[in-house]
C-alpha cells in the first residue's frame, strides 16, 4: 500500500515539476500560463490520492477530507488565472499591441 | 420548507463539507453542520443569485464530469511533453474566438472552470453582448475541428444541464 501511495505522490510531484519547467522554458506570457495548471489539476489530484491511500491504511479507517482540497483548488484557480490573463491583456493593450487583434473586439459588456 | 431550505443541494453540500472537515459524523457535529447548512442556504437566498433553477440532470452531469477528467489527464500529458521539448515540431499557440450557444451564468461559470482546469487552454475574455468567448490554446492544430469537438463534448451537455 505504501508503495502505491509513494508512486502516486512521486507522479504528482513530477507533473508539478514539469509545470514549473514549462513555466521557465516557454516564451510568451500567454503560453507560460498553461503549464502550471498541471500542478493544480492532475498533479494535486495524484498527490491527494496518494495521501488518502496512505493515511487510510495507516489509521485503518477511510480518510477522505483531501477531497475538499481538490474541490477548493478546482473552484479557486480559475479566478486567479482569469485575473492574471486579464491583467496581461490590459498591459499589452496599454502598450499598443493587442494580442487579440484577430479576435472580435467589444469591450462593453465584457466580463 | 422553502423558507428554511431555499437551496437544498447547497445546504447538503455544506453539511457534507462540515462533516468531512471534522472527519466525524457524531451527533454534535451533525447539529453544527446542519446549522451551518441552513445559515448558508439562507445567506445565498439573501444574495439573490441570478442562477435560475438548474434542471436536475444527474446523468448528463456525471458524463460531463467523466469527460472533463479524461480530458484533464490527456492534456496534462500533452502539455508535459511540450514542457520537456518546447521547440520540437511546428507548434502554434494562439487565441481562438468561439461563439457560444449557452447563456446561463451557471453554465458559463462551469465552462470557465473546465477551460482553466485543462492545461493547454485558458479563458481570456468573454463578450456578453455577442456571447463570444476568447480562449488561448497552447497547441492549436485545427481551429475548426477544435471548436466542433468542444461544442459537442461540453456545450451540448451544459445546455442539457442548465437550460
Amino acid at each position: 500500500m505504501s508503495w502505491a501511495a509513494g508512486t502516486l505522490i512521486l507522479l504528482g510531484a513530477l507533473l508539478a515539476f514539469s509545470g514549473s519547467l514549462g513555466l521557465a522554458r516557454l516564451k510568451t506570457f500567454y503560453e507560460r500560463v498553461h503549464p502550471p495548471t498541471m500542478g493544480t489539476t492532475l498533479g494535486t489530484g495524484l498527490i491527494l490520492l496518494g495521501s488518502m491511500l496512505h493515511f487510510s491504511a495507516l489509521e485503518a479507517r477511510p480518510v477522505l477530507h483531501e477531497i475538499l482540497i481538490g474541490v477548493f483548488m478546482t473552484l479557486s484557480t480559475p479566478v486567479t488565472y482569469l485575473l492574471l490573463v486579464r491583467a496581461a491583456l490590459h498591459r499589452d493593450r496599454a502598450k499598443g499591441r493587442d494580442p487579440l487583434h484577430g479576435a472580435p473586439e467589444g469591450d462593453q459588456g465584457e466580463r | 420548507m422553502k423558507r428554511w431550505l431555499p437551496y437544498p443541494t447547497l445546504s447538503l453540500a455544506l453539511l457534507a463539507m462540515w462533516l468531512l472537515l471534522n472527519e466525524s459524523a457524531a451527533p454534535a457535529q451533525l447539529l453544527l453542520g446542519t446549522m451551518l447548512a441552513l445559515a448558508g442556504g439562507r445567506l445565498l437566498a439573501q444574495l439573490q443569485p441570478p442562477l435560475g433553477r438548474a434542471r436536475r440532470r444527474a446523468w448528463a452531469a456525471a458524463v460531463l464530469g467523466w469527460l472533463v477528467l479524461a480530458d484533464i489527464v490527456r492534456s496534462n500529458l500533452a502539455v508535459a511533453r511540450i514542457a520537456f521539448h518546447p521547440g520540437s515540431r511546428g507548434r502554434v499557440a494562439g487565441f481562438l474566438a468561439m461563439a457560444l450557444d449557452v447563456r446561463h451564468p451557471g453554465a458559463l461559470a462551469v465552462l470557465a472552470c473546465i477551460i482553466t482546469a485543462t492545461p493547454g487552454t485558458s479563458w481570456a475574455r468573454y463578450d456578453a453582448a455577442r456571447n463570444v468567448v476568447t480562449i488561448h490554446v497552447l497547441d492549436l492544430i485545427d481551429e475548426q475541428a477544435w471548436i466542433r469537438q468542444f461544442k459537442e463534448r461540453y456545450e451540448q451537455r451544459l445546455k442539457e444541464i442548465f437550460e
